[in-house]
């Protein structure tokens, strides 16, 4: 049966379950609807914020940017993971505690001010909407390349399966279908990769086969000194070697880990537990989860560029497998016979290399490079699905409560009743849907940059002024709040002027201390702490009952 | 850092009921304060030290088919993580039991 028949059919299957949940799920409370009326279990938030965290871009880009990356794509597998410690000892514990619905609640509350609210509200509604354009785009790209659905299509579907659930269910409509994702897309994961590693080496779990010996057919020898020693035939640089700046992969990876403890989706899955305990223990489990995929990584990464190196170099064009033809069809393969002779020359010299492979489509072409069953292939389009799906529906629902609950209720329209409130946050998110669902049809050029963007701005505004909330009873609103604005505004700034403004000038010798703007929220969240203390030193300290706020947080769960 | 930051700037306490539990949520604070310090230093050698800093070094020990620095930077430092998280976990609900049974007659107002 051809790969399209599984598509459809695992689509239609997921789809359907999805939608099950959501009709099981439905809600009447802003309890509910904001924070699953605080009744979701550990292992479930933790497989539920495994799923709001791993996007399109986990599922889809990262194997593939590393396998083209070699060592330094350890910024995104530390960076992406080590946030979690963050998350675990700094935030999450003490935000539960706290106990209300959204960031932005938490540092009105904490700072006693309505501009620090709606600073918040701001840069929760920005990060938020810079991230579900990107899975909109995801969904419609998968629809579009495995089921020949026009992109416009794909996009609509996934906007309505979205929409249907996160509309009916709110909080808890999602935490339930995220985990039923978290499922379908670790399992598309998985397989190929265990089928690939068991290919290659023998080895039924990746984690070892990627440090084990290939089979005979492969040529023997262990896996990273045979892809070195390829690379460096070829005129690339060997795999296992560093290419960037320690500086540089130093503030990008912290940059990465200090924006994924700050991003307001993850934040208040830690809000929908029955307590600090359960908070704790369900960064734990999440991390788990988040860890199979991320050690699983980089072993595809390797595994697939040994393959393509395998399969193209030198081999005659007419020769080429199936796959090979479809993806070049897509624009995402180019071969140019540059010397004539019928042969693919891949190399590392700008001048003689004839091939170009897109990062993007590696995940998505691997099962087929390896020559994997056609259900297999379909799998990944499933998981693609999931994994676009549960991050936008995370997101949305930050941007329905920013809406209904941080700007109406707490900040312009306190009178409202909880009924209308409900009413207002379903309003929110259709409006965000169909707002998320038009970008994803009509992305702006600069969506890939933009991202980047998404973490530092986390980065440099919510996590130092979180964490100094917790961590320092004297800060006040008005260090608060300038911290707040220097962070943003300086990453902002920077990111704009390098990729934006003067791109040609964004290079490592105009860099400040060599930092690219991917790695820039670091220095912006420094920047934010310094501020923030300085000013405070000289205002005065905090009412009495901010401060009790503040004790309160830290002292232990009473049952 | 932040936490040595809070450290320094705390110069003020506030009294809530008596002095009893006062007393006991500043050793209850103090202690979990050192758990995360002592494990966020482990976080930062394995993540920033062994996977960036002193990548190069490590990689000279072979660990089977892997340079061990490039081990860390990609996979090692994520089990890593992951066991931290753990030992936090395990260790803030003991503290949280020791804590909790010598002062615990007031109300949580919170839930």
């Amino acid at each position: 049966m051809s790969v399209q028949f599984w598509t459809f059919l695992f689509v239609i299957l997921t789809f359907g379950l999805y939608i099950g949940i959501a009709i099981w799920s439905r809600v009447r409370s802003t309890q509910d609807f904001y924070v699953a009326g605080k009744h979701v279990p550990p292992i479930a938030n933790g497989m539920a914020t495994a799923a709001d965290w791993m996007s399109a871009a986990s599922f889809i880009s990262m194997a593939g940017l590393i396998s083209f990356l070699g060592r330094d794509g350890a910024f995104y597998l530390m960076g992406w993971t080590g946030g979690y410690v963050l998350l675990a000892l700094l935030l999450a514990p003490y935000l539960r505690k706290f106990g209300k619905y959204t960031v932005p609640d938490f540092i009105g509350d904490r700072y006693y001010s309505q501009t620090a609210r709606l600073t918040a509200v701001f840069c929760a509604i920005v990060i938020s909407f810079v991230y579900v354009c990107g899975q909109m785009q995801g969904a419609g790209i998968v629809f579009s390349r495995f089921l020949e659905v026009d992109i416009v299509y794909g996009v609509m579907i996934g906007m309505a399966i979205v929409f249907f659930y996160a509309v009916l269910g709110g909080m808890k409509g999602i935490t339930y279908t995220q985990v039923a994702q978290y499922c379908v897309l670790i399992f598309a994961f998985m397989v190929p990769a265990i089928f690939i590693s068991i290919l290659m080496t023998g080895q039924a779990i990746p984690q070892i086969g990627f440090g084990s010996q290939l089979t005979e057919a492969f040529g023997g020898g262990y896996l990273l000194d045979r892809l070195d020693g390829l690379s460096e035939q070829l005129g690339f640089p060997a795999y296992t070697e560093g290419q960037r700046s320690m500086q540089d992969m130093f503030f990008i990876t912290a940059a990465l880990m200090i924006g994924t403890a700050g991003l307001p989706h993850v934040i208040i899955r830690f809000f929908t537990v029955p307590g600090v305990r359960e908070a704790r223990k369900s960064a734990g489990y999440a991390l788990i989860f988040i860890a199979i995929l991320y050690t699983t990584a980089p072993a595809v990464a390797a595994f697939a560029r040994t393959n393509l190196i395998n399969t193209v170099d030198n081999v005659e064009y007419s020769a080429m497998p199936e796959w090979f033809n479809k993806w070049e069809a897509t624009g995402l393969i180019t071969f140019e016979d540059r010397n004539g002779d019928g042969l693919i020359q891949y190399t590392g010299n700008a001048a003689t290399n004839e091939l170009d492979v897109n990062r993007d489509i590696m995940v998505l072409a691997n099962p087929e490079i390896a020559e994997l069953p056609n259900w297999v292939v379909a799998l990944v389009a499933a998981g693609g699905l999931a994994a676009a799906l549960s991050t936008a529906a995370g997101l949305l629902l930050v941007i329905s409560s920013a809406v209904s609950h941080d700007l109406l209720k707490r900040a312009y329209m306190p009178e409202i009743t909880e009924k209308e409130e409900l009413l207002f946050a379903r309003m929110s998110i259709f409006m965000a849907v169909l707002v998320a669902g038009y970008f994803g049809i009509n992305p702006p050029a600069y969506v890939a940059q933009v991202v980047a963007f998404a973490f530092g701005l986390a980065a440099a505004s919510f996590f130092p002024a979180i964490v100094m909330g917790i961590f320092q009873r004297r800060m006040n609103r008005h260090g608060a709040v300038a911290g707040m604005i220097a962070g943003f505004g300086f990453t902002a700034l920077y990111i704009i002027y390098f990729r934006f403004v003067n791109p040609a000038v964004d290079n490592a010798e105009n860099w400040l201390f060599g930092i690219s703007p991917e790695g820039i929220g670091s220095l912006g969240a420094l920047l934010n702490l310094l501020v923030a203390w300085t000013v405070c030193r000289f205002t005065p300290e905090p009412p009495a009952e901010v401060q009790a706020l503040v004790a309160e947080i830290r002292r232990p769960e009473v049952d | 850092m932040c936490t040595t930051i809070a450290a320094t700037c705390e110069f003020r306490t506030i009294t809530i009921g008596d002095d009893m539990p006062e007393r006991n949520d500043d050793a209850y604070w103090k202690a979990n304060i050192r758990l995360v310090l002592s494990l966020l230093a482990v976080w930062f050698i394995v993540s920033f030290g062994a996977g960036i800093l002193f990548v190069e070094v490590l990689d000279n020990i072979r660990m089977g088919g892997f340079k061990f620095g490039f081990w860390m930077a990609q996979q090692g430092s994520i089990f890593v993580f992951i066991v931290l998280i753990f030992v936090y976990i395990n260790r803030m609900d003991k503290l949280d039991e020791r804590y909790r049974r010598s002062g615990s007659d007031r109300e949580d107002s919170t839930q």
